[in-house]
């Protein structure tokens, strides 16, 4: 076990899997030289050269559609897409191209593409710099979505998302790159989890936090701060979005019967949408209340001062958790002013 | 707001390369002879078999969609020299990303009956084996498949093979951006790449001068791309030109780009009517081009299209039709389940349990 940050164990999943396999080329812009812009890429061109640490044109569309002619022929390319905002020039690519190629040749033509994406708020960054547009992907059929949320789970999951036949989507959040936590880059991979599982992060027996991305160590800090009230929360990391490990969730709600879903994303057709809609179809008799979404607004991603504002906090998540369990929330005296029913 | 005409539309004093003129007489071209030397009439009479033969699909290909047996076609009458001449060019290891009217260059590749047909019939995303062929799906987002060209040519560079990826696509796609961009990506590598557009005039209702104001070919020089406009009527022009464009690709200097002037002359796609936008007489002027007749007065002229080909020309044709028309009659549509078949290449418990609820209200139904 060592000390790394999530972007130490980024790189070192990288590398890993170029070792294992000389079909792993990386591709992107500044990944060369620089390192790319947040360095995940550091050091790849010296070990393994420009065959297979390929800087490209700025051409996101360009990156993802050769990307695509070099699984044809067998290649296993990562792409990164600098920022989550840069990524919509290559939807077409992504969403018409290699989500369907699978599909339209009865499995022949294989597409396994891992795209990643720095993702998500909470830097200060500039426009188009900050963006939790998962659901366009989940939405997507023949793609695998997935979030990471500490150090070891990114050197994992990243080489199993590489090793994947299937096209993924891996979603890094900018917020973490930094985070430190244990690693084991000795333990066999075999072991690992599948990176399709959830994963319960604390158990609780009052309310489950259902949550991903850089939204998980919001999610624990609220558990956290709920203790001291006497609150037991339980927090799932679900790690892939697509799929969604709908088993561990049901268990989890069986178990609690109140849920609060968390998650950067604007609300409206987001993945807590999705994530409640299911649980009311599965678990319906063991829901003590409405499961409750805390979500960033409907509105376009805010300027850097107003981000705080926007994305899910602590006390959100714990207005929330108290909703669900009846306890005073922020709803209370409104609703009881005009003695309405919640 | 409509465009100018330019020299693209001028049909009158066009500059293309070609070495059969329209009326069928020999001219020498000092760019391309070097290329067809070895051509004799023999092989120009199995070019003619394979463009009649081309025709014949296509036209079975209407015929079919007008009865209802398949969902859609994309006729390619008037561009068989365009694709016949290219794609006999290419070498059995070579591997085409083609967009969606190249029946011609499927034909050259040895595609089998049903395999023009499978993908409008829309019994399967994808028409044919392509790793059998050697050709990507047939593509219908304009222009997307010139980057997977350009990627698979990378591939064809790290592995050091003696390969090249040839993507055809419409001069509307000159007005995608991934069209664009291939050639970024391949000037800047030097892919081993050969883009050929196949300026047939119409985007569906667009004329070409809507998406140029240049000649295509003249573009690809700026992404230094060496380029050739060549008569897209003219059989063995295409086939000396993609020559040359494949030795420039195979010698490692990277890509080359053709531009086959050539005209649509049926609709873009069953679909339409280009009553509405074109008119007779610009039909007629290129019926005066038609690229059979081209190649066939050459060989009259020559003394060298007897009876008996046209005759064996013409028995081919039609077997190759007829075939064509029982495979897909004969095509049996998979069942209800396999919608769910190859959404991924591995387990994926949603599509699974989808699987699982479909199949279970499909027996409930067969039980009721």
């Amino acid at each position: 076990m060592v000390q790394m940050t999530m972007g130490k164990a980024l790189n070192a999943g990288l590398r890993q899997a170029m070792r294992d396999d000389d079909k792993v080329v990386l591709m992107g812009e500044d990944i060369g030289t620089l390192g790319g812009v947040f360095r995940i890429t550091d050091g790849l061109l010296d070990e393994f050269g420009k065959q297979r640490v390929i800087d490209t044109p700025l051409a996101e569309s360009g990156i993802v559609g050769t990307a695509v002619g070099l699984a044809f022929r067998g290649y296993r390319p990562v792409v990164e897409i600098q920022f989550d905002g840069f990524i919509y020039p290559a939807f077409d690519q992504i969403v018409s191209q290699v989500a369907k190629l699978h599909y339209r040749t009865q499995g022949r033509v294989k597409m396994p593409i891992t795209i990643r994406v720095p993702w998500a708020g909470g830097i200060g960054a500039a426009e188009h710099h900050s963006e939790s547009n998962e659901a366009y992907f989940v939405h997507t059929a023949g793609l695998r979505v997935i979030a990471v949320s500490d150090p070891q789970d990114a050197y994992r999951c990243l080489q199993q998302a590489i090793a994947s036949d299937d096209p993924v989507i891996f979603f890094e959040p900018k917020r973490l790159y930094h985070h430190k936590g244990e690693v084991d880059l000795d333990a066999s991979l075999a072991d690992a989890p599948p990176m399709g599982l959830a994963r319960i992060v604390r158990p609780g027996t009052d309310a489950t936090v259902i949550t991903y991305g850089a939204m998980v160590r919001t999610a624990l800090d609220a558990a956290e701060a709920a203790q001291d009230e006497g609150i037991s929360l339980e927090v799932i990391d679900l790690r892939s979005l697509s799929p969604i490990d709908y088993d561990t969730v049901a268990a989890a709600v069986r178990r609690t019967g109140r849920v609060v879903v968390a998650h950067e994303a604007s609300r409206e057709a987001g993945v807590a949408a999705e994530v409640i809609a299911s649980i009311t179809e599965r678990c319906f008799e063991y829901l003590e209340a409405a499961p409750l979404r805390v979500t960033g607004h409907d509105i376009p991603y805010p300027p850097a001062k107003l981000e705080k504002f926007h994305l899910p906090d602590l006390d959100r998540i714990l207005d929330a958790v108290d909703r669900v369990m009846d306890r005073p929330n922020s709803l209370s005296e409104a609703t009881d002013a005009k003695g309405t029913e919640r | 707001m409509s465009p100018h005409t330019t020299p693209i539309v001028d049909t009158e004093n066009d500059l293309t390369e070609r070495i059969i003129a329209p009326d069928g007489s020999r001219l020498s071209n000092p760019q391309l002879d070097r290329y067809v030397e070895d051509v004799d009439f023999q092989t120009l009479r199995d070019l003619h078999r394979d463009m009649v033969v081309v025709r014949r699909i296509d036209s079975e290909g209407v015929a079919l969609q007008r009865q209802g047996q398949l969902g859609l076609w994309a006729p390619c009458n008037g561009q068989e020299a365009a694709q016949v001449g290219t794609a006999r060019a290419l070498e059995k290891r070579d591997y085409v990303f083609p967009s969606y009217r190249e029946t011609g260059v499927m034909y050259a590749r040895g595609a089998a009956p049903g395999d023009y047909a499978r993908m409008w019939r829309g019994e399967e995303g994808s028409a044919y084996d392509p790793d059998a062929l050697r050709i990507a799906p047939l593509q219908i987002i304009i222009g997307a498949q010139t980057l997977h060209a350009v990627g698979y040519g990378m591939g064809i560079m790290h592995d050091g093979a003696d390969e090249v990826a040839v993507s055809y696509f419409g001069d509307g796609a000159t007005s995608q951006g991934d069209v664009n961009e291939a050639m970024v990506f391949a000037s800047s590598y030097r892919t081993p790449v050969v883009f050929v557009c196949q300026n047939n005039h119409w985007a569906i209702s667009e004329p070409v001068g809507l998406q140029s104001q240049y000649p295509l070919a003249g573009r690809a020089p700026g992404f230094g791309i060496p380029s050739m406009r060549v008569d897209g009527n003219d059989v063995l022009a295409c086939l000396a030109a993609m020559r040359w464009a494949l030795e420039h690709a195979r010698s490692g200097k990277g890509p080359a780009y053709l531009e086959a002037v050539t005209y649509r002359m049926g609709p873009h796609t069953t679909a339409d009517d280009p009553k509405r936008y074109r008119d007779d007489a610009e039909l007629a002027r290129w019926r005066e081009r038609d690229p059979i007749a081209r190649l066939e007065a050459h060989l009259r002229a020559a003394g060298e299209l007897p009876q008996e080909h046209l005759d064996a020309v013409q028995a081919e044709a039609d077997a190759v039709a007829r075939d064509m028309r029982a495979a897909t009659i004969g095509m049996v549509t998979r069942p209800a389940l396999a919608v769910f078949d190859g959404v991924y290449a591995e387990p994926h418990s949603g599509i699974e349990r989808q699987r699982a609820e479909y199949a279970a209200y499909l027996a409930a139904y067969e039980e009721a």
